[in-house]
């Protein structure tokens, strides 16, 4: 789904993503670890068409990041760190907005739309403002918009910040409900225990890949109890 | 007071930081001034007009000649039918139709009458009264050359001197209030900006929790604004000083004092702007529309104050730059001294206590409800 | 098309969501166009005057009853020595000094011509010049007067007179008013577009929003307009509201063709907003948004013939005017409404902003980045 070989970012001389080479494969959970500033967001940017790469070869859902940059578009989702929601629209209007511009007829949009209501258990404040909504359930929200017209990838950049354990426990149900309906996801986190949940983990450090694998292989190489050792440990080798 | 002065520094580097802000700061006075001074000035030149000659004799002809030489008028076309006055005007080519009547010079001569009508575009009426008044003014002088033996008897004659502007520049009615609405912007405007921005993005609640006291954290905000306005009203008068002539006939310190009390006005206004606005859309609004338009249009800066209808008058009394313009008028173009703009200082002090206690207050009570 | 429904239906919701929109659009266009025409007037009335007659005579007496007599001047003292008017003068309590010598008169008879003095407070010269000129036309009245009246009799088979006849088109009772409130209209209708379209640019930018609308498929263009429409409309209902109001407050004349004005309007009108769009795709902030928006707005108002002609300024302010969006719907809103233009009259103008708008909201659209 994307294969990206020697991705270089540059901004002036400070290098964000130096060389990174990396595949995700269809249908897996592919978790982009890293402390802040590590670059997670610069590759997700550029995986998502909102930045340049510097160089690199970088495809994404078999387009050329370079050269088909809107087709790519077409198939994939985001939700930023802020979720991204208007906040003076309401529930309801966010969804149709969204599902809108990705050109679903008004009629599939109605129904989905009910669905996902009584999925997320929303209804009843589908017609309020979203500042006025919870944080827990705007994140659900923005993840649900962001698949809500099937993409084949989808992008989440820390998608669990500042949300309290239980509701990031159900959050993951929802991701893996999303993989079990065939979408890839590529999620970015600070959050080490959240890379137990993804198929395979890629850890970054300072611009650089130092690990990319299935976690448990990973806790085996590094004789770690869990993901959080095993960051320490990465992050302590010079 | 290491802690203040960081903080200040800060501050300094936040808006230098901004180039494109700056620039707009500096260059707006500078601009200002440019326009004030060449373009928006009430002295007609170039008028179109159209001459309808009905008579074509020598004398016409030499009237047209002398009104098209007068360096006040130029000629859009000649015309030879009444319905073409309606296009010309209608399609703007033209703001004043010159009509003489048919066998002019022959009336002239036999008569001792003939008539010219003049024909203006009205719908601006300011301009076609002094469009009209230079016509007159040129006709009659060439009617006066034309008949020598007549001399126009028991004639008046006036001398007129202007005072404070012999050249009746336009630029100094103008730099008085360009001070007053270039520092009511600055200090104003800018102030209620920045501070409300801290808030917006919940910087305010840091810098409350920090060592710094609240009115060292309001001082600081305000102290690199209190500069430029100086920096900027010292361009102002430096360039209209240079660049047009404009005197400063009275005393220079007098005239600083009076501005630093004026950016203090402004200042403790844009602080107590920002204590009641929640985003930085709002007090950008508030302060341009709420602030700078009534500024403009009521402070006397344009328009003559004695001119307008009982209540704007009286809502003028309560704009700063109202009195600020009279003190600059007066010390800057009159040359006067203390003794005759004490009383709009006073009102001036007053009003800035009046702020100033009322921003401390309101800004005191946001703290408590914290 | 459907993509772009849906992003005009959110534009709409979004605008009328904010508190602040509403007062903005139409209450302080009402205050505005009360407040200004009012104040904006430059004619002259009650003009101070002091008089310092020295001679007493009938004569001086004579053109002192003139000037009382006018409803322009107020005369506020009466001297017999100028230091007492020149005080005044200094201290703002008179605009103008009348001084008549004492032998005003006798050199009236003797020597056949004679003079005064005017002395008049300059600061203001657009003032000083206006006051000049209606002295100057009393005074010339008075000289008429006294030529006629007094010696007419025996020089009337000599004198030669010339009569000039003013007429006055479009306005004949010289209502300055009106003519303010076309320029007070146009002024509102730009900085309504132009300010709010940024703004709201901006402070998507500002909130974040935009990273997400630039992830999905739509394309610039329809990015753009959905952003424009809706303002566009909401200036053009300002327009018709603003016409409303100046029909009802001042009885303003529409002689010619709404049709035609609204027409002018709606392209004027992109090339306005197109500028604050591309303004919105340099500023990183709202704070310099505001100042650049404000900037260009002052400058480009100032230049635009509102408060005094065109035609009278420097070349290269002419010049710079070719660019200046807001002095073509200055001149054109004036023709149309007070003299009646039709289309032939302004289709210079109106081809000239067809051509500025497309080239405006080209380099908009193309400087709007998805990707950065």
């Amino acid at each position: 789904m994307i294969a990206v070989r020697d991705l270089v970012k540059k901004f002036g001389s400070f290098v964000a993503n130096d060389r990174l080479s990396f595949q995700v494969h269809k249908g897996e959970i592919f978790g982009f670890l890293g402390a802040n500033g590590a670059g997670k967001t610069t590759t997700i940017r550029i995986l998502c068409g909102l930045s340049y790469p510097t160089s690199g070869e970088i495809e994404v859902a078999g387009h050329d990041v370079y050269t088909e940059r809107e087709k790519i578009k077409r198939k994939i989702g985001y939700m930023s760190q802020k979720f991204s929601l208007y906040e003076d629209l309401t529930v309801s209007e966010n969804i149709r907005l969204y599902a809108g511009i990705y050109g679903l007829n008004r009629k599939y949009i109605a129904r989905r739309e009910s669905q996902l209501l009584e999925q997320l258990g929303l209804q009843h404040i589908k017609n309020q403002l979203i500042r006025e909504i919870p944080l827990g359930w705007k994140q659900k929200l923005a993840f649900s918009v962001a698949v809500f017209h099937r993409p084949s990838i989808v992008f989440l950049d820390e998608p669990t910040g500042g949300v309290d354990p239980i509701t990031r426990r159900q959050f993951w149900e929802m991701i893996h409900e999303a993989t079990r309906e065939g979408i890839t996801v590529f999620v970015t986190t600070h959050y080490m225990d959240e890379a137990e949940y993804c198929h395979r983990v890629c850890i970054l450090v300072e611009g650089r890949i130092k690990a990319l694998d299935h976690p448990a292989s990973l806790k085996e190489q590094y004789n770690s109890k869990n993901m959080n050792e095993v960051f320490i440990k990465l992050a302590r080798e010079r | 007071m290491r802690r203040f002065l960081g903080f200040v520094k800060k501050e300094f580097q936040h808006i230098f930081r901004d180039v494109r802000t700056l620039v707009i700061l500096f260059g707006l006075p500078v601009v200002m001034i440019i326009l004030f001074g060449y373009v928006v000035t009430n002295e007609l030149k170039d008028v179109r007009i159209g001459i309808w000659d009905r008579s074509r004799d020598q004398v016409t002809r030499n009237a047209v000649n002398k009104i098209l030489s007068s360096g006040y008028f130029v000629l859009a076309g000649t015309l030879d039918h009444e319905k073409e006055i309606e296009s010309l005007f209608r399609s703007g080519k033209a703001k004043v139709v010159v009509i003489f009547e048919q066998d002019f010079e022959k009336s002239l001569v036999d008569e001792k009458r003939a008539s010219i009508r003049l024909v203006t575009d009205a719908s601006d009426a300011n301009s076609a009264q002094l469009a009209l008044n230079y016509l007159q003014g040129v006709l009659a002088g060439f009617f006066r050359s034309v008949n020598p033996d007549v001399e126009l008897p028991w004639e008046v004659d006036i001398r007129s001197r202007m005072f404070y502007n012999e050249e009746m520049k336009g630029v100094h009615m103008f730099v008085p209030g360009l001070m007053a609405l270039i520092m009511m912007l600055i200090s104003a405007l800018m102030t209620s900006v920045t501070i409300t921005r801290e808030k917006e993005f919940g910087n305010m609640e840091l810098l409350l929790a920090s060592p710094l006291k609240p009115r060292e954290i309001i001082l600081g905000k305000v102290t690199p604004y209190v500069l430029l306005s100086l920096i900027n009203a010292g361009t102002i008068i430096f360039m209209a000083y240079v660049v047009f002539e404009v005197p400063v006939v009275g005393r220079l310190w007098i005239l600083m004092l009076e501005c630093l009390l004026y950016i203090t006005l402004a200042l403790s206004l844009g602080v107590l702007i920002s204590t009641a606005t929640k985003t930085q859309q709002i007090a950008m609004v508030f302060s341009m529309v709420g602030l700078m338009l009534p500024t403009i249009l009521l402070s006397g800066f344009i328009f003559p104050i004695d001119n307008m209808p009982g209540i704007l008058q009286w809502l003028s009394t309560i704009m700063p730059a109202r009195w600020f313009i009279v003190i600059v008028k007066n010390v800057m173009l009159k040359g006067t001294g203390f003794a005759f703009i004490w009383k709009e200082t006073l009102i001036l002090l007053g009003m800035t206590l009046f702020f100033i206690m009322a921003a401390m207050r309101r800004f005191n009570i946001r703290l408590e409800s914290k | 098309m459907r993509i772009l429904y849906t992003l005009l239906v959110k534009e709409f919701k979004q605008i009328f969501r904010n508190r602040f929109i509403l007062p903005v659009i139409f209450i302080i266009p009402v205050v505005q166009m009360i407040l200004l025409t009012y104040a904006a007037s430059l004619e002259m009335k009650n003009i101070k005057m002091a008089v310092v007659d020295q001679d007493h005579s009938v004569a001086s007496r004579l053109l002192i009853s003139r000037f009382s007599g006018s409803p322009y001047f107020n005369i506020t003292l009466q001297a017999s020595n100028d230091k007492e008017a020149l005080r005044l003068l200094h201290r703002d309590r008179v605009d103008v000094i009348l001084h008549m010598k004492d032998d005003f008169e006798k050199k009236l008879y003797s020597e056949g011509s004679t003079d005064l003095q005017l002395v008049i407070n300059a600061i203001n010269a657009t003032e000083a010049g206006l006051v000049k000129a209606y002295c100057t036309r009393i005074i010339h009245g008075f000289n008429s007067q006294v030529r006629s009246d007094w010696f007419g009799q025996g020089t009337r088979g000599s004198v030669a007179s010339l009569e000039i006849i003013p007429a006055f088109w479009y306005n004949p009772e010289f209502d300055y008013k009106i003519y303010m409130f076309c320029g007070i209209l146009v002024i509102l209708v730009t900085i309504i577009g132009m300010l709010l379209t940024a703004l709201n640019l901006v402070r998507e930018k500002e909130m974040g929003t935009t990273e997400q609308i630039n992830v999905t498929p739509i394309r610039k263009i329809q990015f753009v307009i959905a952003k424009l429409l809706p303002f566009w409309i909401i200036a053009l209902f300002e327009l018709g509201f603003g016409l409303i109001l100046g029909r009802i407050l001042y009885d303003l004349p529409i002689v010619g063709s709404l049709w035609l004005l609204f027409l002018f309007a709606s392209v004027y009108l992109f090339v306005v907003l197109g500028i604050g769009l591309f303004l919105s795709t340099i500023s990183g902030t709202q704070q310099q948004l505001m100042f650049m928006s404000f900037f260009f707005a002052i400058t480009f108002i100032l230049m635009s013939g509102v408060f005094t002609p065109t035609e009278s300024m420097p070349g290269w302010a002419q010049q710079i005017n070719i660019i200046n969006p807001v002095a073509y719907f200055m001149r054109v809103i004036r023709m149309v409404l007070l003299k009646g233009s039709g289309f032939r009259d302004i289709s210079h103008d109106f081809y000239s902003m067809l051509a500025y708008a497309s080239v405006i909201l080209t380099l908009a659209v193309a400087n709007y980045r998805k990707t950065t």
